[in-house]
């Protein structure tokens, strides 16, 4: 009867639980589970969205997360979040210079060469997206050789640590605005909610953790049409930042670990300065946890496209600081889309309510039989 | 990648109220603020908790950072202490908030978090209303940018949301708004409610108990506090109305269950098609329909 | 006669300004753009009083700076240098010095705005007697029988049809926007009235009448106005006295008669000329 539609409520959840990991080991007696070692590295660019959307750069975790959620990119994050909410901040970060990256993969479309030369490590970008059968029966000892053989054929090679940044040379030249001396002091976006007009770390640290779907979405109706940015990528760079961070006696930067990342830099159509200075060309920027080029380079986009939109007032959606900041965080529009599925029946009995007053004021006899 | 990240040790580290110490002082301050200034809508950082924004975040957040031992907790959604995500968020607190009691019974409770509404028994001193907020701003409807909305509601300035509900009444002869009616607090800042009947809404006003509003997802706070005004937004000829339970012959329905004519009623649909009324309020229908009961056990 | 408006040394400059932009610019210079900072300077040391019940027309082409003059006393644009102050009965109130709400309660309540693009002036997402509606609201009345009741009688004095208040003005002519833009801008009878290029783009017919209610409803409500327009017959047909400007300044001043029959700066000359 009626009443006991939302009874039960405890029991119902318990029996969801259990059906969702009896799907997750439905294969049964063949079955082998998931090890989170296998995630992450085989899963490598899964977990990669997954460390940038949660925010948190723990990858193993992430691949817990993984497994828990079944694959669910939006749970996964959101999971990590959560985790991360009962974490207290010990300290803030000083700026981190990605100049010392180690890379695994650089690579410019601005130029043919670049100091350092390019790189292009590891990419689908020229792959064949023909299917390989022989991955779908892949024996443990075949899997085995390939990193083997890897190692054993790489060249010696005299590869730096470190590379130059193309954007350092543009600068040089004058062709882009010199760095500020006095950087911006960055907006904790976990510590301090968004009130527009918000400044640009604020917009950085929001797209950093985004979900990159949306992000895309909203820089590709830039490149579409409804924005004129016109990127070119000076520099696409994937690879290890050391961490540094001051020691907790001392005070003196130590190198507290690395996290792997992916940092894109745009360079768009130039501006009349606003100070008297010649004009030069506009910079994007992207950044974000893991190996993710899709992201880097749309949040590079509307990086840029933002701060056009924050200098001379949003012409489309993609400028505007307050429709792409606050439309691209994967958790908060996952679970907002979610909750139409609770109950609403209070609500609902109102828009009754309502729309049968309003019909009966227009005359219309109301219909429906009375128990 | 670096393989010396070590997972966590189990969830018995969670601390009492799983938000750290930090984020629950930074939510009582903004409660401070929101209290202060009634019905403004404060911003602060809300943080991701482990159910989906739209949930409740906002009002959990809240509860959590007010919640300590001794405290006796009521959980709601739809008016029922049973609805899957009422359930779902009291296990919550429980799990993570021991020393805490919670209960199904509206007095017995010192704080009561609520989606949707707020309970019929007259609320008292001793206690706090938390409710849940899917849009805090009830300019959105006039006024798609958040800065600009902030001058509006600093200046006052609602006339552009009674346009809309003069547009309404040419259009429809009545104002449409069903839930979430806008509603002036201590004669300035107009609030969304959160998404309950406007049944609920002369609740709020003079309400002996703090009214605190949490959205989440929005990251707003905002608070009627006791004994604050709290006027719907209308014409000075136009009234306010609240849901009409009344049936084809103008007689008010009773519920279902125990037989009550003054509270909100869930309308239901049987197999047959034909339709009944219950209290949406389980504990105010189970209390009625006790003292119903007793009443007839004395009389037979 | 009562001064209801005293505008002095008004300036407006678009960009960051620098210490040259007034000298390098204005009718001696031919320009209103800074050579310096490249700042354009929209307005430089306008004044002129206003008294009850006057049309006072602003004349000049586009980019003279005519448009920036009401821009600024109805608050769409803050003034760069320069002081208002607006008589409204025993109160002085200096226009530029009053905050925002302060501001926005007399655009609200004592002024009234009729723009050349009706989408400025008017919400086309409700009727038209929901824009009436909309500044009755913003006056502080919240009595729907008397807010119709209002609405229908401004809008039958403006002549639009009232069985059409309950359209949007998007269904509605070019004229017939302006018209309730007019009774939009009258609801709170206010005693000063702004129009900007009002009768621009529409039918001469249409003008004419128009043209017309603004000078019956001058006579009826003692309106004062500043009426800013290009239009040489506008500003024969309503405003008593004219400043005309050019490149931001005010070259020529004083009544409109006199200006037409005997103009004195060789750019009025050309302009009374041109138009005859």
């Amino acid at each position: 009867m009626g009443y006991v539609a939302i009874k039960g409520g405890g029991r119902a959840i318990r029996g969801a639980e259990a059906a969702l990991d009896a799907l997750r080991t439905a294969e049964g007696e063949a079955g082998t589970p998931l090890t989170l070692a296998a995630i992450e590295q085989q899963l490598r660019l899964l977990t990669s969205r997954v460390v940038s959307e949660g925010g948190l750069y723990h990858p193993r975790l992430a691949a817990l997360a993984i497994k828990q959620m079944q694959g669910d990119t939006l749970e996964a994050a959101f999971a990590l979040r959560a985790y991360r909410s009962t974490k207290p901040r010990l300290l803030e970060a000083p700026l981190q210079d990605t100049n010392r990256m180690r890379l695994i993969r650089r690579i410019s479309s601005a130029f043919k060469d670049i100091p350092g030369g390019q790189m292009l490590g590891p990419t689908y970008d020229y792959a064949l997206r023909l299917m390989r059968l022989d991955l779908a029966d892949e024996s443990p000892e075949a899997f085995r050789r390939v990193s083997r053989r890897f190692m054993d054929e790489m060249p010696d090679s005299d590869l730096p640590d470190t590379f130059p940044k193309v954007v350092d040379a543009l600068r040089a030249e004058g062709l882009l605005p010199p760095v500020a001396a006095q950087p911006q002091e960055a907006f904790d976006i976990t510590r301090d909610p968004l009130v527009f007009p918000v400044p640009r770390s604020a917009a950085l640290a929001t797209m950093a953790r985004a979900e990159t779907g949306s992000l895309l979405a909203i820089a590709y109706s830039n490149m579409r049409g409804y924005g004129d940015v016109h990127p070119t990528i000076a520099e696409l760079r994937v690879g290890y930042l050391p961490v540094m961070l001051p020691h907790p006696v001392t005070g003196e930067l130590i190198e507290a670990g690395e996290v792997l990342m992916t940092e894109c830099e745009v360079v768009a159509m130039y501006e009349r300065d606003d100070h008297d200075g010649p004009p030069v060309f506009t910079l994007g920027y992207g950044a974000c946890f893991g190996h993710n080029e899709v992201k880097a380079i749309s949040m590079a986009i509307l990086d840029r496209a933002l701060q056009k939109g924050m200098r001379d007032g949003p012409s489309n959606p993609s400028e505007d600081p307050e429709f792409v900041l606050l439309h691209v965080d994967g958790v908060d529009s996952m679970g907002f889309a979610n909750h139409y599925k609770m109950p609403h029946y209070v609500t609902f009995q109102s828009d009754m309510d309502r729309l049968r007053t309003t019909q009966s004021q227009s005359g219309v006899e109301q219909k429906g039989v009375e128990a | 990648m670096n393989p010396g990240y070590e997972l966590p040790q189990d969830e018995a580290g969670y601390s009492f109220g799983f938000l750290d110490e930090f984020a629950k002082r930074e939510i009582r301050r903004t409660l401070l603020k929101a209290i202060s200034i009634p019905g403004y809508q404060t911003p602060y950082a809300s943080r991701e908790m482990p159910m989906g924004r739209g949930f409740g975040t906002g009002g959990l957040q809240l509860t959590l950072s007010l919640i300590g031992p001794g405290d006796t907790l009521k959980v709601i959604d739809q008016g029922a202490d049973d609805s899957v995500n009422a359930v779902n968020l009291r296990h919550f607190v429980e799990l993570t908030c021991p020393g805490v009691d919670t209960t199904e019974r509206t007095h017995e409770a010192t704080l009561i978090q609520s989606r949707h509404r707020i309970p019929e028994r007259a609320l008292t001193e001793q206690q706090v209303l938390v409710l849940q907020v899917p849009y805090p701003d009830p300019l959105v409807i006039v006024e798609p940018s958040e800065a600009r909305r902030k001058v509006m509601h600093g200046e006052g300035d609602y006339s552009r949301l009674l346009t809309k509900l003069y547009e309404d009444i040419v259009q429809f002869d009545e104002i449409t708004i069903s839930h979430r009616y806008p509603t002036r607090i201590n004669g300035h800042y107009v609030i969304d409610p959160s998404p309950i009947p406007r049944y609920d809404v002369p609740r709020l006003h003079q309400s002996r108990a703090l009214v605190l509003l949490g959205a989440g997802r929005e990251k707003k706070i905002y608070a009627v506090p006791p004994y604050t005004d709290a006027m719907p937004l209308v014409f000075d000829d136009v009234p306010f109305r609240i849901e009409d339970f009344r049936d084809g012959q103008g007689h008010r329905r009773a519920c279902s269950r125990c037989g009550a004519t003054d509270s909100f009623l869930d309308e239901m649909i049987a197999d047959d098609g034909s339709k009944t009324w219950q209290c949406s309020d389980s504990d105010y229908c189970n209390e009625t329909l006790a003292t119903r009961t007793a009443q007839i056990e004395v009389t037979a | 006669m009562k001064k209801i408006l005293e505008v002095r040394g008004l300036s407006k400059i678009h960009g960051q300004g620098c210490a040259h932009c007034y000298e390098s610019t204005g009718p001696e210079m031919d320009t209103n753009l800074c050579p310096h900072c490249g700042s354009v300077v929209a307005a430089h040391g306008v004044s002129f009083e206003l008294h009850a019940g006057e049309i006072l027309g602003i004349m000049g082409e586009s980019g003279s700076g005519k448009s920036t003059v009401v821009k600024t006393l109805f608050f769409d644009d803050a003034p760069s240098a320069g002081e208002a102050v607006f008589f409204d009965g025993e109160q002085q109130r200096s226009l530029f010095a009053l905050n925002a709400a302060e501001q926005r309660w007399l655009r609200n309540h004592r002024f009234g705005m009729v723009y050349q693009n009706p989408h400025l002036g008017l919400n086309f997402n409700v009727s038209a007697g929901g824009n009436i509606a909309e500044r009755l609201l913003m006056s502080d009345l919240t009595h729907y029988g008397q807010i119709r009741e209002r609405a229908s009688m401004l809008l039958a004095r403006t002549e639009v049809l009232p069985e059409r208040m309950d359209e949007s003005p998007k269904q509605f002519s070019g004229g017939m926007q302006q018209r309730v833009q007019i009774a939009k801008a009258l609801a709170t009878q206010p005693p000063l009235l702004f129009l900007d290029e009002v009768t621009t783009g529409l039918d001469l017919s249409v003008q004419a009448r128009i043209l017309d209610l603004i000078l019956e409803i001058q006579q009826e409500l003692r309106t004062a106005m500043i009426v800013v327009t290009h239009d040489l017959g506008v500003i024969r047909l309503l405003a008593g006295r004219t400043l005309v400007m050019k490149y931001g300044r005010v070259i020529e001043s004083g009544l409109t008669d006199q200006i037409l029959e005997d103009p004195q700066h060789a750019y009025t000359q050309r302009l009374v000329a041109s138009a005859l």
